[in-house]
C-alpha cells in the first residue's frame, strides 16, 4: 500500500522533470531578507546588466523596495548614466546584441515568473567548460545556451569532474558532478549563497508587488472570517423560524 | 420622501421590479449550498466589469505596447496589480462557478420541461464566455497569448473550402499580429461584454417566468385554486406570481432569506478568492501561465502549448481524434451535445434524488471524465494519453448518448407533490 502511495506522490514529480534531466535545487529565498536582496542587486548590476535589462523596472523603486539610501545606489548600482528614475536598462545596443550572440540576451524583468527560481538557482551554478561552443562553455539545464560564464571571476572554472572506478571488472571514468578550478573570487558554498542572492532579487523584480500583496491579503483574509461568522448568524437568525 | 419615492414610482416601475424580480420572488425553501454559484457568477460578472474598466485606462492594445503596459499596470499604476489579479482570478472564478452551476442544472434536471429555454440561454453565456475569455488571455500579449491565439484560430483553417479564407478574416492578417490583438480587445471589453450581459438579463426573465427549480425537482408553483388557504405560503410574494399560481407554503421570499444564505456563501466563496488573488495568482502556472511572463515572439514556438485550465478538456477531445477537422467537429459537438441536454434526457423526473441508480452513476462519472479530460489537455503530451483520451472523449459522448437511451423507461421513485421539509 505504502508503495503506491510513494507512487502516486512520485508520477507528477517524474512529469515535470520530463523536461530537463538535471534535477532542480531549492534556493529556498526570502524576499523578506533585504540584505540578501541587495547584495543579488549588486551581482545583477555589476555582472548581468552588461548585457541584460529590466525594461519595467526603475532603479528608484528597485532602492525604495530594497531600504538602499539613494546616495549608496547611485555609487555602488547606477553605473550606466541613466536618472534614478529611469528603467534599468543595459547599454549594450539591441541590433549588435543579435549578431554577437544570435538573439538580443532576455529581458530579466520577469525571468523568475517566467522560468521559477529553482530553474535560476540551478542554471546558474551548472555551466561547465565545452570547448566545442562559441563561448567555451556549456550549462546542463540549458544545453547549447548562447550565452558566456559571466560569474566565471567569481566561481572560478567549472569542470566535469570524473572519478575512475571498478564498474562490472573494468575501470571506467564515472561522471560525479561540476567541479570548480577553485580560481574564483569564492569558494562553493559563498557561490551558491551569492547565486541564492542573485536569484531571490530576480525573484522581487518579477513581482514588486508580492510582500504588499500578502500583507494586504492576510488582514482581507482575516476580516472575510469575521464577516463569514456575522453572515452566518444572521442568516441562521432569519432562518430560525420560517412561516 | 415618500412623496419623492411615489413621483418616481409613477413614473419608472423601480419597486415594482424590485419586488417582482428580488424582494417578493418565490424561492423554494430547500436550494442548497449547489443554488448559490449563479449568484456568484454574477457577483464575478460585475467583479469583471469593473475592474475590467479600470484596467483599460492603462492597457495599450498594441502589439508594440500591450506587454509593456500590463507590466506597467502590475509596477506602477497606484494598485494596478490588484486590479489586474482581480481581473485574472476573476476570469478563473467565473468558470468554477459557471461549471458548477451547470453541474447542479444536470443532477437536479433545471433543464426539463418547462426549462429548456432558460438552459439554452445558460449555454449561450458560457460560449459567448469562452470567447470573452479566449480574446482576453490574448491581450496581454505574451508567449502563451499568442501562440494559443495561434493553435485556436488555425482551427478554423479545417473547415472545407472556406477555412484559410475564414482565419484570414479572423486575424486581419495572415497571421496572429497587432492587426488581431486590436480586434480581439475590441471584441473583449465591448462587443461580447454587452452579449454576456444582455444573455445574463434574458435568463434570469427566463428563471423568473418559469421560477427556480430546487433539489427535489418538485413545483412550487400550482394550478389557482388547487392549494387550501392553511398550505398556501404566508410570505408577501409579488401579484405576477401569485395572481396565476397557487404558491405552496415551501417557499421562502428571495429578499430577506436567499439573499442571507447567498451571502453566507459569498463570504466563504470571497475567501477562497482572496486567498488565491492575494497569495498565489499565478495558481501554479494554471490561471496565469508561466511563459505568458516573456511577451510574444513569433519567431519562438514554446515547448509546450496549452489553453488555459478551463478550455482543456474540449481541447483533449480536440487532440484525441488523429483527423484535424475531426477532431474540431468533435471538439463543437462536445459544446452542441451539453446544448442539446433537454432532449437527450427523456425523463420527466428531475431531480437524481429520485431517479435511477443508473443514472446517478452516468452523471458522476461524467464529472470525472470532464475533470480527467482537462488533466489531459492542460497537461504535456504523452503516449498513453492519447490513448486515454480516445477513451475519455467516448465516455464524453457515452454520457449522452446512455441518457438518450434509459431515460425513457428509467425505474424512477415516487416525485413528492410538496418539498418534504
Amino acid at each position: 500500500m505504502k508503495n503506491w502511495i510513494a507512487l502516486i506522490l512520485l508520477v507528477p514529480g517524474l512529469a515535470l522533470a520530463a523536461g530537463s534531466t538535471v534535477p532542480l535545487d531549492d534556493p529556498e529565498i526570502d524576499l523578506n531578507d533585504k540584505a540578501s536582496l541587495q547584495r543579488g542587486a549588486k551581482i545583477f548590476m555589476n555582472y548581468c546588466l552588461g548585457c541584460h535589462q529590466m525594461q519595467y523596472q526603475r532603479y528608484q523603486r528597485t532602492f525604495t523596495d530594497l531600504d538602499i539610501p539613494e546616495e549608496l545606489g547611485d555609487k555602488y548600482l547606477r553605473f550606466t548614466g541613466e536618472k534614478v528614475s529611469d528603467y534599468i536598462t543595459t547599454p549594450m545596443p539591441e541590433e549588435d546584441a543579435g549578431v554577437w550572440f544570435g538573439a538580443p540576451p532576455p529581458d530579466l524583468s520577469l525571468v523568475a515568473r517566467v522560468r521559477g527560481p529553482e530553474w535560476l538557482y540551478t542554471y546558474l551554478r551548472t555551466f561547465y567548460v565545452d570547448e566545442s561552443k562559441t563561448f567555451g562553455v556549456n550549462n546542463l539545464v540549458f544545453p547549447n545556451v548562447g550565452m558566456p560564464h559571466v560569474l566565471e571571476p567569481l566561481q572560478g572554472t567549472p569542470r566535469k569532474a570524473y572519478d575512475r572506478r571498478l564498474v562490472d571488472g573494468e575501470m571506467v571514468d564515472v561522471y560525479v558532478g561540476l567541479k570548480s578550478d577553485g580560481n574564483g573570487r569564492l569558494n562553493d558554498e559563498e557561490y551558491d549563497l551569492a547565486i541564492k542572492d542573485l536569484v531571490n532579487f530576480l525573484e522581487y523584480t518579477g513581482e514588486p508587488t508580492r510582500l504588499k500583496s500578502e500583507s494586504i491579503g492576510s488582514l482581507v483574509l482575516i476580516f472575510l472570517v469575521i464577516f463569514f461568522v456575522f453572515a452566518l448568524l444572521l442568516k441562521k437568525e432569519y432562518w430560525r423560524n420560517l412561516k | 420622501m415618500a412623496g419623492f419615492l411615489a413621483w418616481i414610482e409613477s413614473r419608472i416601475p423601480m419597486m415594482r421590479v424590485a419586488n417582482m424580480h428580488a424582494i417578493q420572488y418565490p424561492a423554494p425553501r430547500n436550494m442548497n449550498f449547489w443554488y448559490v454559484f449563479g449568484f456568484l457568477a454574477t457577483i464575478v460578472l460585475v467583479n469583471q466589469i469593473v475592474t475590467g474598466i479600470w484596467l483599460t485606462m492603462n492597457f495599450e492594445p498594441s502589439a508594440e505596447r500591450a506587454f509593456a503596459s500590463v507590466e506597467y499596470i502590475m509596477r506602477e499604476v497606484d494598485y494596478g496589480w490588484l486590479i489586474r489579479y482581480m481581473h485574472s482570478t476573476g476570469a478563473t472564478a467565473f468558470f468554477v462557478v459557471v461549471y458548477m452551476h451547470m453541474f447542479r442544472g444536470m443532477i437536479y434536471g433545471s433543464y426539463q420541461k418547462p426549462r429548456e429555454l432558460l438552459w439554452i440561454f445558460g449555454m449561450l453565456i458560457y460560449l459567448a464566455l469562452m470567447a470573452e475569455a479566449f480574446m482576453g488571455y490574448v491581450l496581454p500579449w505574451g508567449q502563451m497569448s499568442y501562440w494559443g491565439a495561434q493553435v485556436i484560430v488555425s482551427l478554423f483553417s479545417a473547415i472545407p473550402v472556406i477555412g484559410p479564407g475564414l482565419v484570414e478574416w479572423i486575424q486581419g492578417d495572415y497571421v496572429i499580429s497587432g492587426a488581431t490583438l486590436n480586434r480581439f480587445f475590441a471584441l473583449h471589453v465591448i462587443a461580447l461584454p454587452l452579449v454576456i450581459v444582455i444573455l445574463v438579463f434574458l435568463h434570469i426573465i427566463a428563471l423568473h417566468e418559469v421560477g427556480s427549480n430546487n433539489p427535489d425537482g418538485v413545483n412550487i408553483k400550482h394550478p389557482k385554486g388547487s392549494l387550501p388557504d392553511s398550505e398556501k405560503t404566508p410570505y408577501k410574494i409579488h401579484e405576477y406570481y401569485t395572481d396565476k399560481y397557487d404558491i405552496a407554503d415551501d417557499v421562502v421570499p428571495f429578499f430577506p432569506h436567499i439573499v442571507l444564505k447567498d451571502l453566507v456563501a459569498f463570504s466563504i466563496f470571497l475567501f477562497a478568492f482572496c486567498y488565491i488573488m492575494f497569495f498565489a495568482p499565478e495558481l501554479g502556472g494554471k490561471a496565469l501561465e508561466h511563459p505568458n511572463f516573456e511577451i510574444a515572439n513569433p519567431l519562438k514556438t514554446p515547448e509546450h502549448i496549452f489553453p488555459v485550465w478551463y478550455f482543456t478538456p474540449y481541447y483533449a477531445i480536440l487532440k484525441a481524434v488523429p483527423n484535424k477537422l475531426g477532431g474540431v467537429i468533435a471538439m463543437f459537438a462536445a459544446i452542441g451535445f451539453l446544448f442539446a441536454m433537454p432532449w437527450f434526457d427523456r425523463s420527466n423526473v428531475r431531480s437524481w434524488r429520485y431517479r435511477s441508480g443508473l443514472h446517478t452513476t452516468n452523471l458522476i462519472v461524467f464529472a470525472i471524465v470532464f475533470i480527467f479530460l482537462g488533466y489531459l489537455g492542460g497537461t504535456p503530451q504523452e503516449d498513453w494519453k492519447i490513448f486515454a483520451s480516445r477513451i475519455a472523449t467516448i465516455m464524453y459522448f457515452g454520457f449522452f448518448i446512455l441518457l438518450w437511451i434509459y431515460s425513457k423507461n428509467e425505474k424512477t421513485k415516487p416525485v413528492p407533490g410538496r418539498i418534504p421539509l
